[in-house]
């Protein structure tokens, strides 16, 4: 059953490795508090940024140049793939104090 | 009326019903006072009481406003304040204790039922703009009071860090609400 189950899987994940740049990676940024963990994050083009949300309220991460919108869930995950270099400090719109920043370094 | 919360119910008066309720918590804060300080369970009455109230406000302003970022701004009023109080009436029954209604709690209520009243009304601009300064207002009011004086006499330490944290999450309320009543001006 195990065995079923892992192939297919298998070969999917491979599909997908292939089809993403090489070097894309995953970057997780904690919320617990109402603080954002690390604040300031350094990633490429084509990274994912993953928000896992501790607290029992909901967030967003939203960029003040307002080119993104991510919606947290209370204990919940919310993720963005981001494409264009720059810098983009954003914030949560339900409770303004909660600030960050992506760095996203140009291809 | 205890003598620590005196401001909360002195500034809510002043801020949200006006010259008749402050007034009437003027003469509350001239009366004797019985106790020093809040028990553990007029602390968990007071905080619910308090989310309670917003609660109220934000259903009256989502069958009133059509203003999107009013709308946005009262359902988050309405989640975060009924995920705030589902903790606190778990943590009180896991606890055992039971919340003691209080004439702060009571001031509240009274306060609170009087501001629907008004809001409800007044509708259009005139409703979103008197919503939005309430709720500066009272989260002021709350957050002080939490600062203050509920999270410093609270004795049960789950009870001091579940208020502590309702504190962080109605600190961005306030400034939320701020946010708000600088874009309906």
């Amino acid at each position: 059953m195990t065995f079923r189950i892992a192939g297919p899987l298998a070969a999917l994940s491979l599909a997908l490795m292939a089809a993403a740049p090489a070097s894309a990676a995953t970057i997780e940024v904690t919320i617990k508090q109402l603080v954002f963990s690390p604040a300031q994050i350094s990633v490429k083009p084509g990274d994912t940024i993953e928000w896992v949300n501790k607290d029992f309220v909901a967030h967003t991460a939203t960029a003040r140049d307002k080119s993104f919108d991510v919606q947290i869930p209370a204990n919940g995950k919310g993720s963005l793939t981001v494409s264009k270099a720059g810098t983009f400090d954003y914030y949560c719109r339900f409770h303004p104090m909660m600030k960050g920043q992506l760095q996203v370094a140009a291809p | 009326m205890i003598p620590a919360l005196r401001p909360l119910a002195k500034s809510v008066g002043a801020n949200l019903v006006g010259a008749t309720f402050l007034a009437a918590t003027f003469l509350m804060a001239a009366a004797p006072a019985h106790s020093a300080t809040p028990t553990d369970p007029q602390i968990a009455h007071i905080a619910y009481t308090a989310g309670d109230i917003d609660v109220k406000a934000a259903k009256l302003a989502l069958s009133k406003s059509k203003n999107k970022d009013v709308i946005a701004f009262a359902n988050n009023m309405l989640s975060d304040h009924q995920a705030v109080n589902d903790k606190a009436l778990a943590l009180v029954k896991k606890l055992k204790v039971t919340p003691e209604d209080n004439d702060t709690s009571k001031a509240l209520v009274k306060q609170a039922a009087a501001e629907r009243e008004k809001l409800s009304k007044l509708s259009g601009a005139a409703f979103d703009k008197a919503y939005a300064a309430n709720e500066l207002a009272f989260h002021e009011t709350v957050d002080g009071a939490l600062k203050d004086t509920l999270i410093p006499n609270a004795k049960n330490p789950e009870l001091k860090d579940l208020l502590s944290t309702g504190l962080k999450i109605f600190q961005g309320h306030q400034e939320h609400a701020q946010m708000l009543v600088n874009e309906l001006k």
